[in-house]
């Protein structure tokens, strides 16, 4: 078999699915996913929690618990340096551990407790360096202290020898963001890196992020349940819900008219800062995200969903349809949900 | 780092103050108190025992006596044995060599061993190894630490032959090899309990730490399982370890006092048991004051220890 | 509103809670295959040392000269005789009955000692909880054979003494565990909620309080159990424990020692039946432990 064709991008994933097992059978975590980030390009991924965004991302570095206990099915194509294209979850440990922080890195949600809390920061860095390149710990060091005054750390050279305690959660995060900048990945996944952070923080890391994406053209998966980032930071949108994509497409589409129910009303539990002339109601949707033990029949959504119809969505699981310009969406009315919500 | 100390050191006079009430209670106002080992001499008549009591200060009231035992307690006269006219203090301090070198190689042996197979069974959740580690751990802290020493006896000196069954060393023979013969089973003794604690301990300490972020911060950086575990993980896991040290004193000085009688041990232990025995009064109750203080400084140097060996515990 | 549509409100909450707490308890307890090995272990013992004696065709008192050391299995003497040609499993099972009083007796008083000491810290709190915590951890501070035997020298041994000097000597650990948890659940809102509608400090104690501490205590409590057991078999294996010609499982081994090259079987069997009850007990408490812990109901 010859290399797989992936055409531009970085990361074609390819019917991601993810199992993990339990007492009581295997529980599938994330259905038939599909999805590609091209060099440069920012992919969000949407979500509440449990709808199986962390998973994914998870998946594709291979961090999920090894084999009995969770079950990969799919492909995830990625490109490396040398123009060779692998399959992420074919390689074997050996090879994914050369490219795990190395050409694929990954930051977190908790920059509180995603640091070693024993260990000098400078030293988190540079094992990253030193881990991936052939340099000795001076020279480890040196690039560490680099990173750090990229990520907007002043006085890179003292805080080399801080603990994480000393810093805020905002200095952790950009931390944790040059240590995964060490060897200069072509994939960055962002597992809700802005979540734990106060506003105006949140925003300088988002900055940062794009900065660093124009200066070496990385290529982005950005998870997040939050669509005012989204906006901000993303080039494409993909929304999961119950394990499954449930709408993707070009940020602008998707924010302006989504045509799941779903995305609709994620976008209503949005406050926004615009004037308009009437009064918008900020409403959540209601209900939870089933567990992937007892997922309803027909659509997922469809308990939840304020267009389900009785017979239909409950009965039939809905395709991912293509609708326009590129847009996908699963759902088995997305017109007449689309001419419902056209209507003033 | 100074108010830390002095905090420290505050709390630790506080509970030896504590400490020395309730040992001087314990012995005072148990039935017949210091004077028992006189009521058993025969012809003894009741005015002879008064007057005694009378010159031992015993007919005053509890207090006072207590105040004066700590008054000499605190400058060094801790009376003399019963039994040989002794000074206190000199009796005991002869003896805690014998019990040093003992409780050592068995925390040393415990420590090493214990951590490894804590460490062993938390990588390997689940697995036969952790299972039996587990299983025998509770065994190990059911069985009575005497009875392992004679079952050690039987087997490793009287069927074959090759330990010495008790004593430090055989007599006229002074070497190294002598003295480490001597000490090999009464340690392993000693250490099979402190083994399973810190087993449990250390895979405790393990699990907490692998479920942690940054264990998974570590892994995406693409070190090795070994690596993470060891440099991430154990590191981390170790510092719990540092005060359990301080804790397991107290169990570890009981079970010397078990195991130097079973292996004739010529320790602290064992001088208490014989002083028990003669109902020498002043030495049971120096040695139960040395062997609280021991336990008071260990745990006041494992907390300054662990608070060093924290970056997050700002000294 | 009908019994019907009361039986309708209720029922899908009934459904998805399962079961009671005490019944998830009680399964996870059984799914313990350690638990249920001590369980049954405890449960022939006692079965044991209760009836055995009655059956078995042997005088534990009975002194047979002619008999002495004779090797298990022989003559009828399944466990063998010892240095006074007594029957050994009588001997065993007669022990078996003082050492398993002892350990449940200092059970009780222990927990009772530790839980009273407990729920008062752990209640009011302030000064009056850390003199009796500050108590607690200097006693902890002595070694607890040190204590023990000290106690136990000066006092007559008897059943009731060296049960009450082994309670005396272990009822700390209770302690903190019930202070702990009491100061846990102090300033939750159904406490709060007692004390406004003018509960006393006794009825929120012992009523609200004492009840939802139940799962430590009972884990606390079997594991003293062990503890006693061990405890009573060191002093009467130290000579100050139950006195000869009564046999308990310590002082059994207080002679063995003496007869180790030539009837090892003296030294073994009372070993083992200690060993074996502390074992048990460990487990039981560790089934417990895992039984209790509400948070395992999430998983």
């Amino acid at each position: 078999m010859g290399a797989p064709e992936i055409a531009t991008a970085v990361l074609d994933v390819r019917n991601l699915s993810v199992a993990f097992a339990t007492h009581t059978g295997p529980v599938a975590a994330v259905h038939d996913v599909s999805f590609t980030v091209a060099p440069g390009e920012t992919l969000a991924l949407v979500g509440e929690s449990g709808s199986g965004k962390s998973v994914t991302s998870l998946a594709v570095m291979r961090l999920t618990p090894p084999a009995p206990r969770t079950r990969l099915d799919g492909q995830a194509l990625f490109r490396s340096r040398d123009g060779t294209v692998r399959d992420l979850l074919a390689v074997p440990e050996r090879a994914m551990r050369a490219l795990r922080g190395n050409e694929i890195a990954m930051i977190f949600q908790e920059p509180m407790t995603s640091l070693n809390p024993v260990q000098r920061v400078g030293d988190q860095i540079a094992e990253a360096v030193m881990t991936h390149r052939p340099v000795g710990r001076r020279e480890a060091l040196d690039r560490a202290e680099h990173l750090l005054a990229r990520v907007g750390i002043s006085d890179a050279r003292r805080r080399l020898a801080a603990f994480p305690h000393h810093l805020s959660g905002g200095m952790r995060q950009r931390v944790m963001i040059a240590m995964a900048l060490a060897c200069d990945p072509a994939l960055l996944i962002a597992d809700e890196p802005t979540t734990a952070l106060d506003v105006t923080v949140q925003a300088q890391i988002l900055e940062l992020l794009q900065d660093l994406q124009r200066e070496t053209g990385m290529a982005i998966v950005f998870i997040t349940h939050n669509l005012g980032v989204v906006a901000e930071i993303a080039d494409r949108v993909m929304v999961m819900y119950a394990g499954r994509i449930v709408e993707q497409g070009e940020v602008g589409p998707v924010m302006r008219a989504p045509l799941m129910p779903y995305t609709q009303g994620l976008l209503r539990a949005v406050p926004t800062l615009t004037v308009s002339d009437g009064f918008v109601p900020l409403t959540s949707i209601p209900g939870t995200v089933p567990s992937p033990t007892a997922l309803p029949p027909g659509c997922a959504f469809e308990p939840r969903c304020p267009y389900a119809l009785p017979g239909l969505c409950d009965a039939t699981t809905p395709p991912l349809d293509d609708a326009f310009d590129g847009q996908q969406v699963r759902c088995l009315r997305w017109d007449a949900v689309a001419a419902l919500e056209a209507r003033p | 780092m100074a108010s830390f100390l002095l905090n420290r050191l505050i709390q630790s006079v506080i509970l030896l103050a504590l400490v020395s009430v309730i040992g001087f209670a314990v012995l005072h106002l148990a039935p017949g108190g210091p004077l028992s080992q006189f009521a058993l001499i025969p012809g003894m008549t009741q005015e002879q025992l008064a007057h005694i009591a009378h010159e031992m200060g015993l007919d005053r009231p509890l207090p006072l006596q207590y105040w004066e035992w700590v008054s000499r307690l605190v400058t060094g006269d801790w009376g003399h044995s019963y039994r040989d006219n002794q000074p206190v203090l000199a009796i005991i301090s002869g003896r805690l060599p014998a019990t040093f070198e003992l409780m050592l190689t068995a925390i040393a042996l415990a420590v090493l061993l214990g951590v490894t197979v804590g460490v062993l069974g938390a990588v390997r959740r689940g697995s036969i190894f952790d299972s039996l580690a587990t299983v025998g751990a509770m065994v190990a802290l059911s069985i009575p630490t005497f009875w392992f020493g004679l079952i050690v006896i039987y087997i490793f000196a009287v069927k074959l032959g090759w330990l010495p069954a008790g004593s430090r060393s055989t007599v006229g023979d002074g070497s190294f090899s002598d003295y480490f013969r001597h000490l090999i089973a009464p340690a392993v003794v000693l250490a099979l309990v402190e083994v399973a604690i810190w087993s449990r301990y250390m895979r405790g300490a393990m699990l907490d730490v692998i479920s942690q972020d940054f264990i998974r911060t570590a892994r995406a950086k693409g070190l090795s399982e070994k690596s993470v575990m060891l440099r991430h993980a154990f590191r981390n896991a170790l510092l719990p370890m540092i005060e359990l040290a301080g804790l397991e004193l107290p169990t570890l000085l009981g079970g010397a006092l078990v195991t130097e009688t079973v292996f004739t041990w010529p320790g602290m232990g064992r001088l208490f048991l014989d002083s028990l025995g003669y109902r020498d009064y002043p030495v049971v109750m120096g040695i139960l004051m040395v062997s609280a203080v021991l336990v008071l400084i260990g745990s006041l140097f494992a907390d300054i220890l662990s608070a060093a060996a924290d970056p997050r515990i700002r000294l | 509103m009908s019994s019907a549509t009361v039986a309708a409100a209720v029922l899908p909450n009934r459904r998805l809670a399962g079961t009671s707490p005490r019944s998830r308890a009680w399964g996870r307890f059984k799914r313990h295959r350690l638990a249920m090995f001590g369980s049954g272990v405890i449960l022939v013992l006692v079965f044991a040392v209760i009836f055995g004696p009655m059956i078995l065709p042997f005088d534990p008192l009975h002194i047979d000269l002619r008999h002495r050391f004779a090797p298990p299995p022989g003559n009828g003497h399944l466990f063998g005789t010892d240095q006074l040609g007594r029957d050994l499993l009588v001997r065993l099972l007669m022990a078996g009955r003082i050492s398993l009083t002892i350990g449940f007796m200092a059970m009780v008083v222990s927990t009772l000692i530790g839980t009273s000491v407990g729920v008062t810290a752990g209640y009011y709190g302030g000064l009056v909880g850390t003199v009796l915590m500050r108590i607690v951890d200097a006693v902890l501070c002595f070694p607890s054979v040190f204590l023990l035997l000290a106690l136990a020298a000066f006092i007559k041994p008897s059943i009731l003494t060296i049960t009450l000097i082994i309670a005396a000597t272990g009822w700390m650990e209770v302690a903190r565990v019930v202070q702990a948890q009491i100061k846990a659940l102090r300033h939750r809102d159904f406490i709060l909620a007692a004390e406004m509608l003018g509960a006393s400090g006794r009825y929120v104690m012992t009523r609200e309080l004492l009840p939802n501490a139940a799962g430590p205590i009972i884990v606390a409590a079997t594991l003293t159990v062990a503890r006693a057991i061990l405890a009573e078999a060191y002093v009467s294996f130290l000579g100050y424990g139950i006195q000869a010609p009564t046999a308990s499982w310590g002082n059994m081994l207080n002679n063995a020692q003496q007869y180790l090259n030539s009837a090892p079987w003296l030294a073994i069997f009372p070993g083992l039946m200690i060993t074996l009850a502390v074992t048990s007990f460990n487990f039981i408490g560790d089934g417990l432990r895992d039984a209790l812990d509400a948070r395992m109901d999430l998983t």
